[in-house]
């Protein structure tokens, strides 16, 4: 079938949607955005790509098939972590070589057999129905596990630790920025043989669905037409007209998901942007941060460092709080230096934490301003969107400046850009609406 | 269908190498024969008189042989040969605020370090700070630093702000009187030259000539497609006649020069010269407000002519004097003709006067929008901009771009983010058109 898609390669994560020719969504894959945004696109294209197979099960398996497909994308990912576990054993193994271990290396190659052996024993277990698994990037869970296992063996075999972390640390780099491996269907066909070994998945027999789960692999998932958007579209191999303005992009993946919005608020990593749109979701005007990324997402992130805290955890503590400091400083250095003063004197963390939420989203609402405006419906999108304190801010504020209005936000505002861009993708070939108008120039 | 997509091959990188036409070598050299008079007039028994760009009365500073410095070109000047960022630094180190405006501290940084002309040898202390105040409030302290430095004599033509919008004869007359009674005997003073108003009247025939062939150049942009862009190439186009050169047969050549290059352009139907050779067809059309940024000035020239896109006219190449509806200096009436000159130049119109002029260039010039830089430090140039950009989008139902550099500080030009506005501006008015096509066509 004809897929269309749209990547958005943002500063912090790159997002990719696959959308078919009706204008449905068949999925959306996102991964951190690394110093390779080539190899992000494929990451992020590729997880979409997943997503899509499972939206092809739902379609072909009847009845209440969620738990199931639950037990298959566990299944699956672990065949996916098994292979990049093989990858990084092999890129270990490969940098253990050199002067520095010129007298050790039998011994370093020994430990390095036993972590990766007790890696590939843990990963069953990580991937165990129910298990919760902190993050869903292979760094973050391998390298935790590796760093654990590492310090063990390395007193075993009489080996220095340092040196068996900073094997990992240089092979996890190389084996993110390496392209991910394409023979999705051999590891879904071995995810789905190892639940019908088990006799079980959920409420099904494997066994049962496994005649439609297999001719849903089939179906070829074309790739039709490509768009990329994003701070990091200008690295993309793509030639031009596969290249859109992430401010179109966005404005139009907005008018998809609320065909009734007139103004767009988007918050991501290093960006602000206001975007007025008309009825059809063309965009009328724009306004973006000038010169400094302060007030954007990046600015919680130094936040929460400072505090020490995670990210997720900061607009739940701010929600608590019903006297939000007054912040007077939008710069991120300072906000963090006022943080630490006022934390000094006794205020409250919720209390400094809200009015850092609402510095914020008082520099979103004078870029807005500059835009023209709200205009009933309002769409927020980004990853701030998803900050229940940031959110409150802005109903305040848009409350206090524009009266009422609809407010939308997403739960997949993250990927309106990539939404967008796969809707171009989709009008290039539809429509044959591709790229850069010429005509009217004339 | 391309449905991978892939980057067109690109060619080695060459080195850009400047196409030179022969007003182009003519400009050259009369600059560098400025800077040789300018650098040797004490040598020579010459007085140097500092004065600006805006309101300069060229005319009649060389009927006293003084030879004309004018402060912000030399920023200009370091921010093209990559200086003025020490500069800038340099004065702050001596307790300038960030904020100044650049010219003034890439200025006072070049005095700190030397004050050195581009031809090798030092500017020469002025004999006379001359300064005809139109619009521009930090000129006046500027020239009360320079007084500082210098201990020199000092004199101030008032010129009255348009903010009614009109030039009366009371207004003339004043400007008129301090001529009279203040300026010209300053300068008999300094200089020992006795006034001749039949010199004066010489200079502002040949001025008028001048003018009538850069009116002419300005003008040819309402071609199609526009043999000049009436903003970076601008810039060069009014070199001559706002600082050394109104009024001298040098400029008589040179503009009679251009006008015959342009004229050939016009009659082979060709696009503008830049820097990389004849630009590529033409695009976008659009109508520049706002000073351009020096310290990435090609930088800054690529991104529009790499899309296509054309300045068929600018305010900025009217802030030495406004000459396209119609004022030409009027050597019968030498003194009000250098008032009205000074009351006619940009930054001493008021807004509404702006907004008419850039308006009319929209429809003129046939331009599918306005763009805006403002500049960071230029208080005096961007407040009411964004209520500029409303009014003419408002008025023209064009869309209209915000963009925000710096004139000669390189800290406040960030090339993505003023790349990326560039290109959703572009792309945006791409989809305007396709909209309005599609509409026609229903």
């Amino acid at each position: 079938m004809k897929c269309f898609i749209g990547i958005d390669l943002g500063s912090t994560t790159s997002k990719a949607v696959v959308m078919d020719e009706n204008q449905d969504v068949l999925g959306r894959g996102i991964t951190n955005s690394r110093s390779n945004y080539e190899t992000a696109t494929r990451v992020a294209k590729q997880e979409a790509v997943i997503d899509a197979r499972f939206t092809l099960f739902r379609r072909m398996l009847k009845g209440n098939v969620e738990e199931f497909l639950v037990e298959l994308e566990r299944a699956f990912r672990l065949e996916q972590f098994v292979e990049q576990l093989a990858h990084l054993e092999r890129t270990c193994m490969g940098n253990a070589t050199g002067d520095r271990f010129q007298d050790i290396q039998a011994e370093v190659r020994e430990a390095l057999d036993v972590v990766f052996v007790r890696l590939r024993e843990e990963a069953e277990v990580l991937f165990a129905p129910g298990a919760k698994r902190k993050s869903d990037f292979f760094r973050d869970l391998a390298g935790s596990r590796y760093i654990s296992i590492a310090e063990d063996v390395a007193k075993q075999v009489g080996i220095g630790y340092d040196l068996l972390v900073n094997l990992y640390d240089r092979s996890i780099i190389e084996v993110e920025n390496r392209p991910p491996d394409e023979n999705l269907k051999e590891k879904f066909t071995r995810a789905l043989e190892r639940l019908i070994q088990q006799g079980g998945a959920g409420n099904m027999d494997p066994a049962e669905v496994e005649k439609p789960v297999r001719e849903a692999l089939e179906v070829e998932l074309e790739e039709t037409y490509v768009v990329g958007t994003g701070y990091g579209r200008v690295t993309l191999p793509f030639s031009k007209e596969h290249i859109r303005s992430e401010i179109l992009c966005h404005g139009l993946g907005a008018h998809m998901m609320y065909p009734d919005t007139r103004t767009v608020l988007d918050i991501g990593g290093q960006d602000t942007k206001a975007i007025q749109v008309d009825p059809k979701g063309i965009v009328e005007n724009f306004q973006m941060n000038d010169r400094c990324a302060a007030g954007c997402g990046r600015y919680l992130g130094y936040i929460a460092d400072e505090m020490n805290v995670g990210l997720h955890e900061l607009g739940p503590m701010a929600i608590k709080s019903d006297r939000p400091a007054r912040i007077n400083s939008t710069c991120t250095v300072f906000a963090g230096a006022e943080l630490r003063d006022r934390l000094s004197l006794g205020e409250k963390r919720e209390d400094i934490l809200a009015g850092l939420h609402r510095a914020i989203m008082l520099r979103a609402m004078s870029i807005i301003a500059r835009s023209g405006g709200i205009t009933d419906q309002f769409t927020f999108t980004g990853g701030v969107a998803k900050n229940e304190a940031a959110v409150r801010e802005l109903h305040k504020l848009v409350k206090e400046n524009y009266g009422e209005v609809t407010i939308n936000i997403n739960p997949d505002s993250i990927y309106t850009g990539a939404l967008g861009a796969a809707e171009f993708a989709r009008r290039a070939v539809v429509e044959g609406d591709a790229g850069v108008e010429l005509e009217g120039a004339a | 269908m391309n449905a991978t997509p892939t980057k067109p091959a690109r060619p080695a990188k060459a080195p850009i190498e400047a196409v030179k036409d022969r007003s182009m070598l003519k400009q050259k050299a009369m600059i560098a024969g400025h800077y040789d008079r300018l650098t040797s007039a004490h040598e020579q028994g010459r007085k140097v008189v500092s004065t600006f760009v805006p309101g300069n009365l060229n005319e009649l500073i060389m009927c006293f042989d003084l030879i004309n410095n004018t402060p912000e070109t030399n920023a200009i000047q370091s921010g093209m040969r990559k200086q003025s960022g020490g500069f800038i630094t340099e004065a702050e180190k001596h307790g300038h605020s960030e904020d100044v405006c650049t010219y003034v501290k890439s200025d006072l940084g070049m005095m700190l370090k030397g004050n050195i002309a581009p031809n090798g040898k030092p500017y020469p202390n002025p004999d006379l700070l001359l300064l005809s105040y139109t619009g521009c409030f930090t000129f006046m302290k500027w020239f009360e630093l320079l007084r500082e430095q210098y201990k020199c004599e000092t004199a101030m033509l008032h010129i009255p702000y348009q903010g009614d919008g009109k030039v009366t004869q009371n207004m003339r007359d004043y400007v008129v009187k301090q001529l009279k009674e203040q300026i010209i005997p300053t300068m008999e003073r300094v200089s020992g030259v006795k006034f001749d108003i039949d010199r004066l009247r010489e200079h502002l025939r040949n001025s008028a000539k001048a003018e009538n062939d850069l009116v002419w150049v300005l003008q040819s942009a309402k071609n199609r497609p526009s043999p000049i862009d009436a903003y970076f190439g601008g810039i060069y186009y009014i070199g001559p006649i706002f600082t050394a050169f109104r009024g001298t047969s040098d400029a008589i050549e040179y503009y009679d020069l251009l006008r015959g290059e342009i004229a050939e352009r016009v009659a082979a139907g060709k696009g503008p010269v830049t820097p990389e050779g004849d630009m590529g067809e033409e695009k976008y059309r659009l109508v520049v407000e706002g000073p351009p940024n020096y310290t990435h000035f090609r930088d800054f020239w690529k991104m529009f002519y790499d899309e296509g896109a054309v300045v068929v006219a600018s305010t900025y190449t009217k802030v030495g004097g406004t000459y396209d509806f119609g004022f030409r200096h009027d050597a019968d009436h030498p003194l009000e003709t250098l008032a009205d000159y000074c009351m006619g130049c940009y930054t001493n119109r008021n807004l509404p006067q702006r907004v008419e002029m850039i308006e009319n260039y929209m429809s003129e010039y046939q331009a599918d929008g306005l763009l805006i830089n403002s500049i960071k430090s230029c208080n005096s140039f961007s407040a009411g901009q964004l209520l500029m950009l409303r009014e003419v989008e408002r008025r023209t139902g064009k869309p209209g771009a915000f963009i925000e550099t710096d004139l000669v500080d390189p800290r406040y030009f960030s090339p993505a983010n003023v790349k990326n506005r560039l290109e959703s501006y572009f792309q945006m008015i791409d989809q305007k058109r396709k909209g309005a096509k599609t509409e026609a066509a229903a």
